[in-house]
């Protein structure tokens, strides 16, 4: 059961930046995340309009999953890339903006649009669609970054045959506030998956 | 060859009862938990909903704690887990595990109060704290499979020996958030839900919350685990696939790491939320993988949807269903509404039960299977 497995790439977006194994690939002159989300969107000439219906969790995974799987993933070839990512906020920015619609008993407006995006894992069946993933997905929360659980549970992913790689991390979104760190691990390559290198990843 | 792990404790807070004894009394009289209630802050129109009389859970609460603080859905919980968790076994290799899907969201009502009351990590937290448990709880929130899978995630980490034993405790409430969107989804029955049959007119929703011991120890076992699979349908974010697709391959995925066929499942507890998509889906699942003739039941019937609890609530009650070697109808199906054949259970049976499954599928394309088998005491 104790195969080795490594971090093949990694992606960090925070602060108007996008780090792709470790050099900035992309930056924008501050401002808010739909802004700088679009503009990353352009830049990297991703041609999936369904993006601009997501709420800001999910355009924040799917442009790092993006980054991570343009390189890998054939559309007429099965992968069996997990999906396993966690964050602290839940959908939480959506459920405020949700409970907005629907706190006026005058001004009721509740949209299924809105409503659907009132779960954190919905951002995993976007990824899921946009590369067709049929495969594992879970998502976790926990108060903050948990390296340890992280690379375990990926571990057990790979090491039980449920998955051949695993796209993990951590996408937080609440009230502008972001941070998606996330990596893809498998059973090739010279970074040991390991809460060391993760942690090493996630930071720096 | 993996450890084997075991489900050993059962308990569930429903509108059918505080133990599992008075949940199974009643199903096997085939009473619901659904009511029908009027117009009010909760929803601007009447509607059905299997709900947990608010005076009723203080009074049993009370005899646990004296001290106040807990919100509804945390009380749920805490009661869930109470008669399971023995503080002293409590160790620095037992997970606690909690899955939800909007945990305390009500929060959200009272613009004066801080973000921090909706947040799941704060509610795993206070429900920790009750009883003590000393690693940092982890939260499953995986739309309508989170109960479901709670008990993979639990079985995984055992086996991978990050854990000896893992308490899961699942929990969800009726809110005027649930109640708006499902209905901003024109999903909602008017009338008590009715699974599988063709005058379905989609979901009636619950609260409730559900607890199990999971462990590697097979002294006091009610049931293994053998096999489990969560695999998105990668199709729609708010339908599920007309194919059945993740359903198929969550099971398939369960049947082979289990190393069993098909024939070996006596039981299948199923999602059946009656909404038309679903039900259809799932059928079709079935007949792909010739589970068509396998008894097969939706306790929506009795429960409503309860969201996040949903999955393991149901797998508590399918755990006794195969100890007593019960079949329980499948209420609310009269006639057949589904395109594909099934067998839904029409009427309360003893037979023999060694093996169920359980399935479960939600919003963002996700489903899990789990499939448990009888162990002997």
């Amino acid at each position: 059961m104790k195969n080795k497995n490594y971090i093949q790439s990694f992606c960090r977006i925070e602060n108007n930046q996008i780090v792709l194994d470790g050099p900035v690939v992309f930056e924008a002159q501050p401002s808010t995340f739909s802004d700088f989300s679009k503009k990353a969107y352009q830049h990297f000439e991703m041609a999936y309009p369904k993006f601009f219906k997501m709420d800001a969790l999910s355009k924040l995974a799917f442009l790092g999953s993006e980054l991570l799987l343009k390189n890998g993933v054939g559309s007429e070839k099965e992968n069996n890339i997990a999906l396993v990512l966690a964050n602290k906020s839940s959908s939480l920015d959506t459920d405020v903006k949700y409970q907005e619609s629907i706190a006026d008993q005058s001004n009721y407006y509740p949209s299924p649009a809105v409503f659907v995006y009132t779960l954190p894992n919905i951002c995993l069946g976007e990824i899921s669609i946009r590369h067709q993933l049929k495969s594992e997905n879970t998502f976790f929360i926990f108060e903050a970054f948990n390296p340890a659980f992280m690379a375990s549970y990926a571990n057990v992913l790979l090491d039980t045959g449920k998955a051949e790689k695993v796209l993990c991390g951590w996408v937080e979104y609440f009230n502008e506030e972001y941070k998606a760190f996330l990596y893809l691990t498998g059973k090739d390559g010279t970074t040991e998956h390991n809460k060391t290198n993760i942690e090493q990843a996630y930071t720096k | 060859m993996p450890k084997p792990v075991y489900i050993a404790h059962t308990n569930c807070i429903t509108p059918l009862g505080f133990d599992v004894a008075s949940n199974i009394e009643n199903i096997a009289g085939q009473i619901s938990g659904i009511r029908k209630y009027g117009q009010s802050t909760l929803l601007h129109q009447p509607f059905y909903a299997a709900r947990i009389d608010d005076e009723k859970l203080k009074t049993s609460f009370s005899k646990i704690a004296s001290d106040g603080g807990y919100t509804k859905l945390e009380q749920m919980m805490i009661l869930a887990l109470h008669p399971m968790v023995d503080s002293a076994k409590i160790t620095d290799k037992t997970a606690f595990i909690l899955s939800t899907t909007k945990g305390n969201i009500t929060a959200l009502e009272n613009p004066e109060s801080p973000i921090e009351s909706a947040q799941l990590h704060g509610l795993a937290k206070k429900v920790a704290d009750f009883f003590g448990f000393r690693t940092q709880p982890i939260v499953v929130s995986n739309a309508c499979v989170s109960g479901i899978l709670a008990i993979s995630v639990a079985k995984r980490l055992i086996q991978a020996e990050l854990y000896e034993d893992a308490f899961v405790v699942a929990g969800d409430l009726i809110s005027a958030f649930v109640l708006s969107g499902f209905n901003s989804f024109q999903a909602m029955s008017d009338a008590p839900c009715k699974p599988y049959s063709a005058h379905r007119s989609g979901v009636t929703l619950g609260e409730a919350a559900a607890a199990v011991w999971v462990t590697a120890d097979h002294q006091n076992a009610k049931a293994q685990i053998i096999g489990d699979g969560s695999i998105n349908d990668a199709n729609h974010i708010s339908g599920p696939s007309r194919t059945g697709e993740g359903l198929y391959r969550s099971i398939q995925a369960a049947l082979s790491e289990a190393k069993i066929s098909t024939e070996t499942i006596d039981y299948i507890s199923a999602h059946g939320t009656a909404t038309p998509f679903n039900d259809e889906m799932e059928a079709i699942a079935f007949n792909r993988l010739g589970l068509e003739n396998v008894p097969v039941n939706s306790l929506k019937g009795y429960y409503g949807h309860t969201l996040g609890a949903s999955g393991l609530l149901e797998t508590v009650i399918g755990i006794e269903s195969m100890h007593q070697d019960k079949l329980f109808v499948s209420l609310g199906f009269d006639q057949m509404g589904v395109s594909q054949p099934i067998n839904v259970i029409a009427e309360n049976k003893q037979q023999k039960i060694d093996c169920f499954l359980k399935t479960a599928s939600g919003f963002g394309g996700c489903n899990t299977a789990v499939l448990f088998k009888k162990t002997h005491q």
